[in-house]
């Protein structure tokens, strides 16, 4: 098991660092540094001393990857590629753009995230396992063809519309909560419904669906016969046979985007004004400060490595026929 | 006779409102009894008997006069109070002891559902009652193996805890659906004891669905035969067997393999076509942080023999012996080291286009007629296939008229080669798969379990098919195979493998009348054998 | 003629698409499926309204300079069926059918006189004298006028339909299959199927439904705005129909584009294993750990600055869009194929273990040949059903991803946008919420019925599910 982890571990060096590079690329051999000062500066009336500044205030005045004015080992570790990655592994993020730290922000920016997008996730999970029990519970009912087409219709509609119109219809229309913002402690629990409830409503339709197939897959197996030879219900087969293991899939599949949590929604936090780093990336994106989305995708990407470890491990956990080795 | 446990009157099911499985059946089972249903593949008896209970699938529909369990008509009761009676007054065993358990639940708490469901027994009774179920199925260590799941445990013990749920709720009637259907030859016969002791011990009935007439001869008191959803003729046993009435029962009779036909063969000695010598299949097993090789799985650890020309060698073992790694890896589907000359021809020494011209000598037929063609391709092309890699220069006429050929020779209509393999039946497949490996005139053809899959009566066409081209080609055949009454019907010689080595080889009468090896000698004893008077 | 690159790639899927039906006619595994998703209902009637949308689509495709402009302006065919509502501005917001302007402003009054009121619509209306009383009726008349217009429209066709089939039936069949007509089986089988198939009474339904409907909207927008107007007092009902175009480029050229590279590379990496799978798994799933949105907006910034910095290559403002359009597509093809290689990846390597792959290769036959023959076909479902699959999410992610900005071009016609302008205006008193709807209608339509369509196609394409029908 230890060992099994020290593996993956080791497997996930290299896939940062692959991340590492196509960002590299991407930020900087498709466009040099001098397109994005201009860019920065404005397209106008820039002069070339004005680029060299910005570029040696946010440290992009070194070779991209080869610096041979240098001595020795600093030949390497003089340019952009070593100075902006080798940082990154060592998750100091530096400055942003526009002067502030960025490891910083990202610490206090974690935590509002995290306060939406847990609570939908586990609402949202515990909504959909029970309308798809109910729905497999009367298979082939009137019930059942209804949930499916309401499941479908709900799919269809944009997330956007979910959120307009539950701000609309609840913030506005009904004045049950406030439409938006953010407060600390517990006070932020006011700010917090709104979001959550649109974020489960809008995630109803694709995943009752989906847990229906993997309930309906189950149902179909042998041992639900065995269960059902046995005297069980079918109630209590349903609860007793089928949830356990088609739980496997489910909790697994959850697992993995545990850790992606803290990075929070993009447009959820952006229409409720939450300060979490969902916002954070829009900010970054609109405002094209390009420190802010590098040290993201970085992060993004150890945390989805560290998601596919976590569900290799809770597979042992849940399934007593997986073992790591 | 007293009364029957079981009687069902006028049993009907359908499918879908079109297709009947299950045509209008009638019959009585006795208490103590072991009655055994009987029939081929799609013959309706396993809708038999999960319409008793009511779990047939949701497609399909049921209909009967009555189906009284000891006087009391179960189509009378609501789907709560059948539950019940399943599992407490009927137990049930199905085929595939793998996938009929669940797979995230210990045995222990599988057993311990049934008993809390049906009996109000305190925590250390419950406890003491499914060590007591697990001894009944004599499993050993059962303090471990309460708390094991169920990959855990060897097939034959996964058919005894299913077993020991069956017993749990104490049932007079015991339903076995195929019981050892996908089990090893000596695991069946354990289990089949076992069955038999059990019932001995507790007086119930005992409700055997099996297609194998031979296994039937030796549990069954009184035996039934369906075909195509009727019930065609029922006897007690000894009468079954011995005067047999319906024409399709005097079929079925016939189209058994018998140990006996082996002594009829001639040991005239030919040249050898093949030569493997000192052959070895290592699977490498890695572990630690840079997965460095361990060990090695030996799945064919040393193997030598030579098959004849125009002869045929069976190899014969039980599931995972390493039987088909060996022939896999002849035709270098698999990596294997060794000798192996074919016509004089080194085939390990050959690589890349040598190699792939030399494999028009080997051919092989699989066991599973449904996954060994491609669903896409018409059966035409699926038999030039070979003509067309190896023999790029024949034209389309020519090969047109090889591919009509090769079905006339496997006795399929001509117009077969513009349709899909799926409208087919097994044994026509087979036919199709034969003519496949015909088509590139090889030297050797290995069939890997190519009737296994197969109905008895249709077994005994395609084994017949196999021995007609052999005369008429003078080709030879690795027959591998687990049933060793097929072996008899066949094989020129034996070699019978055990964890990946050959312990014994000889003319197939040596082998199979006078065996050295004590596995050999307990195999050929777990073979159920027709009990006929003559 | 002007030809833009998504024009050019739109074209080829076309060409794709024409010449796949080509090579698959007549073979029976995929006969059987497509049979079944002619006899569903609901396939068919989602088929009709997607196709629907595909017409406007493709009219909007064809792109050329009209001769007797002098701006230079690019405009395709449906602009130019439409010049009278592309032309027919306001000056700000105007409610659906509405005569006067949203907001009140000093007018000029015929005497002279200043006045503060809401001023009438330069083109909305303009041809009645007394809007309060007449503007009901007018717009009841009107659109009976169009109903019945559409109405005839769909009858004829529908007489024309049937006169055809019924003199070219037998000749059409016979040249189709002709040995199986031969065999005697088919003629009258087919027949019997095509003349009770369930499914054509609610395609005729569905079209009489659709066409009236266009027709009367058609006739109605030359008089009115149907859907208002926008800030800038465009039509909504314009931008809602130019938008369809914008969401059917990036629901199928996307995955024109990633198509090639999950295949290759999934078939590739399940059928040699070893270090190609080694490569390709380590691609993929570097590709995967970056989450999907923040790649697409690092890519997008990317993509402008360097349109920024190369503003020469750009001409005109449809051609710098339609880059950014593109670009998109590719964007989105990069970070979706790894999905659909990961599944063909696990597929080849259940096929390859299948007994007729070791049969062919026992039999000699070459590796590519094995690739081509045996596994690509039983992979083909799976590539199906997540391209239909994929399309909806498609179109609605686009949406998204307009409205955080790295989406398409602010200046092109699309959901996304009309949403992202449309937001703002929640607050305002009357709400603004024409551009909204159009935007929720429009959709929510195409959306549905890709959803129902692929519902549909998954069913008959399945093999696990398709034993349940």
């Amino acid at each position: 098991m230890t060992q099994y982890i020290i593996r993956r571990l080791l497997y996930s060096l290299p896939l940062l660092m692959g991340v590492n590079i196509l960002t590299f690329v991407l930020f900087f051999v498709v466009n040099s540094p001098d397109d994005m000062a201009r860019m920065q500066l404005g397209q106008k009336h820039v002069t070339g001393q004005s680029i060299a500044n910005w570029k040696q205030q946010h440290g992009y005045d070194m070779p991209l990857l080869w610096n041979s004015d240098r001595e020795g080992t600093k030949k390497v570790t003089d340019t952009i590629f070593y100075q902006k990655s080798v940082g990154l592994f060592l998750f100091r993020f530096g400055v942003s753009d526009s002067g502030r730290n960025i490891g910083a922000d990202i610490k206090e920016r974690a935590w509002p995230s995290l306060a939406v997008a847990l609570p939908t996730l586990l609402i949202g999970l515990l909504v959909n396992i029970c309308f798809a029990l109910m729905m497999v519970l009367f298979r082939n009912s009137y019930l059942e063809h209804g949930g499916i087409v309401l499941c479908v219709i709900l799919m269809s509609i944009s997330s956007l519309f979910y959120i307009i119109g539950g701000q609309f219809f609840i913030g506005k229309v009904l004045r049950l909560v406030p439409i938006s913002g953010y407060d600390d402690g517990l006070a932020a629990l006011k700010f917090l419904i709104l979001p959550v409830l649109i974020g489960v409503f809008s995630g109803i339709g694709s995943g009752v669906r989906w847990y229906r197939t993997l309930f309906l897959e189950e149902v179909e197996k042998d041992y639900v016969r065995t269960a059902r030879a046995k005297g069980l219900s079918e109630t209590q087969t349903l609860f007793q046979h089928v949830l356990p293991n088609a739980m496997i899939p489910i909790l697994t599949g959850v697992v993995v985007v545990l850790p992606l949590l803290f990075m929070g929604s993009l447009i959820m936090e952006s229409f409720f004004s939450i300060p979490g780093l969902g916002n954070y990336t829009i900010d970054a994106i609109n405002m094209q400060d390009f420190a802010i989305v590098r040290a993201m995708v970085f992060l993004g990407s150890v945390l989805y490595v560290i998601g596919l470890l976590l569900t290799d491990i809770s597979y042992t956990l849940v399934d007593p026929r997986v073992r790591l080795s | 006779m007293n009364n029957p446990i079981l009687a069902v009157r006028h049993l009907s099911v359908t499918f879908n409102h079109r297709q009947t499985v299950v045509d209008d059946i009638s019959f009585d089972i006795h208490a103590g009894e072991t009655f055994a249903l009987v029939g081929e593949s799609g013959s309706g008896k396993s809708m038999t008997a999960l319409s008793v209970l009511r779990l047939l699938p949701n497609n399909a529909r049921l209909n009967a006069d009555a189906i009284d369990l000891q006087g009391d008509n179960l189509l009378n009761h609501s789907e709560f109070e059948l539950c019940k009676i399943r599992g407490r007054r009927i137990g049930f065993i199905f085929q595939d002891p793998m996938s009929s358990l669940n797979p995230v639940m210990t045995i222990g708490s599988q057993i311990e559902e049934v008993i809390k469901l049906h009996f109000d027994l305190p925590r250390e009774a419950l406890k003491q009652r499914v060590l007591e179920l697990l001894q009944q199925v004599e499993i050993p260590d059962r303090q471990q193996r309460i708390k094991d799941y169920p990959h855990q445990l060897s097939g034959g013990q996964r058919q005894r805890v299913m077993i020991a749920i069956a017993l749990a709720g104490k049932p007079d009637l015991l339903i076995a659906d195929e019981p050892t259907t996908s089990l090893d030859v000596t695991i069946q016969a354990q289990i089949l004891a076992l069955l038999k002791n059990i019932q001995q011990q507790t007086g119930m009935a005992l409700w055997l669905i099996s297609h194998d007439l031979a296994l039937v001869s030796t549990m069954a008191d009184r035996v039934a035969v369906m075909q195509r959803g009727k019930i065609v003729e029922t006897g007690a046993t000894a009468e079954f067997f011995s005067q047999p009435k319906h024409p399709y029962t005097r079929k079925l009779l016939n189209a058994l393999p018998l140990m006996q036909s082996c002594l009829t063969h001639t040991a005239k000695e030919k040249p050898p076509l093949l030569r493997v010598s000192d052959f070895y299949c290592y699977y490498p097993i890695r572990k630690g942080i840079f997965k460095r090789i361990v060990d090695f799985v030996r799945a064919v650890d040393g193997v030598s023999f030579d098959i004849q020309q125009g002869k045929t060698l069976a190899l014969v073992g039980e599931s995972g012996c390493g039987k088909t790694t060996l022939g896999k890896s002849l035709l270098n589907l698999i990596p294997g080291s060794g000798r192996v000359v074919i016509n004089g021809v080194e085939l390990n020494a050959l690589t890349g286009e040598a190699l792939r011209r030399q494999r028009a000598n080997i051919q092989i037929v699989f066991q599973d007629p449904f996954s060994s063609m491609n669903p896409r391709m018409l059966v035409g092309d699926i038999i030039a296939e070979g003509i067309r890699a190896l023999h790029p220069e024949v034209n389309p006429d020519q090969r047109k008229t090889r591919v009509r050929e090769l079905l006339q020779q496997v006795d399929l209509p001509e117009d077969s080669a513009l349709r899909y393999p799926h409208e087919f039946s097994g044994g026509q497949r087979q036919r199709i798969c034969i003519a496949r490996a015909l088509a590139v005139d090889p030297k050797l053809i290995i069939c890997d379990e190519p009737t296994s899959a197969l109905d008895v009566s249709v077994q005994a066409q395609i084994i017949q098919l196999l021995k007609s081209l052999q005369q008429e080609k003078g080709v030879s055949y690795l027959f591998i195979t687990h049933d060793l009454a097929v072996v008899a019907e066949i094989a020129d010689d034996v070699a019978v493998m055990y964890r990946g080595k050959i312990i014994e080889q000889g003319s197939v009468v040596e082998v199979l009348t006078q065996p050295k090896q004590a596995y050999t000698k307990k195999l050929l004893a777990a073979v159920p054998v027709l009990k006929m008077e003559h | 003629m002007v030809v833009l690159w998504t024009d050019a790639l739109i074209y080829l899927l076309i060409a794709v698409i024409l010449a796949l039906g080509l090579y698959l006619r007549g073979k029976e595994h995929i006969q059987r499926p497509l049979q079944q998703i002619g006899r569903s209902k609901i396939g068919m009637v989602s088929l009709v309204v997607l196709l629907f949308f595909v017409l406007i689509g493709l009219l909007d495709s064809v792109h050329f300079k009209p001769a007797d402009d002098k701006k230079n302006e690019i405009i395709s065919l449906l602009d130019d069926w439409a010049t009278p509502l592309r032309e027919h501005g306001e000056k700000t917001y105007s409610a659906p059918f509405a005569t006067t302007l949203y907001s009140k402003e000093m007018m000029t009054m015929a005497d002279g006189s200043m006045q503060w009121g809401y001023p009438r619509l330069e083109f909305g209306g303009k041809h009645l004298n007394n809007p309060e009383t007449e503007k009901i009726p007018d717009i009841l008349q009107k659109t009976a006028y169009g109903l019945v217009q559409g109405l005839g429209l769909t009858g004829a066709f529908m007489l024309l339909w049937y006169l055809v089939r019924q003199t070219h039936f037998e000749r059409l069949n016979f040249i189709v299959r002709p040995e199986l007509v031969a065999q005697g089986q088919v003629v009258p089988e087919a027949r019997h199927g095509e003349q009770f198939n369930p499914s054509a009474k609610a395609v005729w339904v569905v079209l009489f439904i659709i066409v009236p409907l266009a027709t009367a909207l058609i006739h109605l927008s030359a008089y009115y705005h149907v859907f208002g107007t926008d800030k800038v007092g465009e039509d909504v009902f314009y931008q809602a129909v130019k938008s369809i175009r914008t969401g059917l480029v990036i629901g199928t050229l996307t995955t024109l584009i990633m198509l090639p590279m999950a295949i290759i590379f999934g078939i590739l990496a399940g059928f040699f294993r070893g270090w190609v799978d080694d490569v390709i798994q380590y691609i993929y799933t570097t590709l995967n750990s970056i989450p999907s949105v923040l790649l697409i907006a690092a890519s997008i910034l990317m993509v402008q600055v360097y349109m920024a910095n190369h503003e020469a290559a750009f001409t005109s403002v449809i051609v710098r869009a339609d880059m950014r359009l593109l670009f998109l597509c590719m964007i989105l093809g990069v970070t979706s194929w790894t999905g659909l290689c990961r599944l063909l990846r696990a597929e080849t390597l259940k096929l390859r273990e299948m007994e007729y792959v070791q049969a062919a290769q026992a039999l000699g036959v070459k590796q590519g040949t094995i690739l081509v023959r045996h596994i690509l076909p039983n992979v083909m479902h799976i590539v199906l059903i997540s391209v239909v699959l994929d399309f909806s999410s498609l179109v609605l992610a686009e949406a998204v991803l307009s409205y955080i900005n790295i989406g398409v071009d602010p200046t092109s016609y699309s959901w996304g946008n009309m949403i992202n302008g449309a937001r703002l205006e929640m607050a305002r008193e009357p709400i603004v919420w024409w551009s909204l709807s159009a935007a929720f209608v429009f959709m929510f339509a195409l959306v549905l019925a890709a959803n129902l369509f692929a519902d549909v196609v998954q069913n008959a394409f399945d093999p696990r599910r398709s034993g349940n029908e």
